[in-house]
């Protein structure tokens, strides 16, 4: 086995376990805010912010990126970098309409 | 022929191979499911109406689908975790309620889906539909790969147990680091599809 001791992934574990918690808390606030049926902007808006936080958990603990390596993460930088491109371009084209053609509308 | 840095880390990146190429498959799979919710954003921004998601679909039964691929996710940890203690018992445990956690997950979805498409919503109906059925289906496919792995791992793969504890423990790592990050999209898709 590698240096995790014993006593660590024991430590680990209680970790894990309020994660779970938090993660329950996290969904439940969710669905909660959902059934308010705040106007679309907020609600993407608060919805958005929960969801990153409940995969931060994720990622950060049962993924174990908060002691990973380096290398590890500059491959999520840079796919941070196109990932906020990918999402960013279709606003973009949003913007750019055609005189004379139906606007949409956001949201 | 032996396979390299199963165990021992590379020096250049300083991880096993296996763990390294999980990495970067999982950066590749985060472009794919950025491409599907890229066009979501498209065609709801594009659109003169779009439905809310909490009107056409059961938030109840992805409520409950969130909390069993959370759940999920901490006994797939808790098998790594229990490789770690040196037990194996417990890993066959927490693996195998991985998996029956992930058939829980797919039966409710069959369910959902059933019920769409018996009311002829299915991804034909409108473009909500085809984005629902198309990014929920690519999910899917997801969790039964998944589901082939931990099975093969809880398995006939587990006899790597008795003759490599290191690189069967890593095998696990790895595969939870794929299910961990298919929770993830989930946790991402249960708000954008079904609460807004």
């Amino acid at each position: 086995m590698d240096a995790h001791s014993v006593d660590d992934i024991k430590k680990s574990v209680r970790t894990y376990m309020m994660i779970f918690g938090a993660l329950m808390v996290l969904t439940i606030i969710t669905v909660g805010v959902s059934y308010i049926h705040l106007p679309v902007a907020a609600a993407v808006t608060v919805a958005l912010i929960v969801a990153t936080i409940k995969g931060s958990l994720v990622a950060m603990y049962f993924m174990h990126l908060l002691h990973e390596r380096k290398v590890i993460y500059w491959v999520l930088v840079l796919t941070v970098i196109f990932f906020i491109f990918m999402m960013f371009v279709p606003l973009l084209t949003n913007s750019d309409k055609i005189p004379g053609t139906t606007p949409g509308v956001i949201w | 022929m032996e396979i390299p840095y199963t165990v021992e880390v590379r020096p250049d990146t300083g991880l096993s191979n296996g763990k390294f190429g999980v990495w970067l498959f999982l950066a590749s799979e985060v472009m794919l499911f950025a491409a599907l919710f890229s066009s979501y954003i498209l065609l709801r921004v594009g659109s003169v109406e779009w439905p809310h998601g909490y009107e056409e679909l059961s938030v109840p039964m992805a409520f409950v689908n969130t909390v069993v691929l959370i759940t999920s996710s901490v006994t797939m940890v808790m098998a790594w975790a229990s490789l770690k203690m040196n037990d194996f018992g417990k890993f066959r445990l927490y693996l195998g309620a991985t998996i029956l956690l992930s058939f829980v997950f797919l039966i409710i979805k069959y369910f959902e889906y059933a019920h769409h498409l018996h009311a002829g919503e299915g991804p034909w109906y409108n473009t909500y539909y085809a984005i629902y059925f198309t990014i929920t289906g690519l999910h899917g496919l997801h969790i039964i790969g998944g589901i082939v792995v931990n099975a093969y791992l809880w398995g006939p793969g587990a006899k790597m147990w008795k003759t490599a504890k290191e690189q069967f423990t890593n095998r696990i790592e790895i595969a939870g680091l794929y299910w961990h990050f298919v929770d993830l999209v989930w946790i991402f898709l249960f708000p954008v599809l079904y609460l807004l």
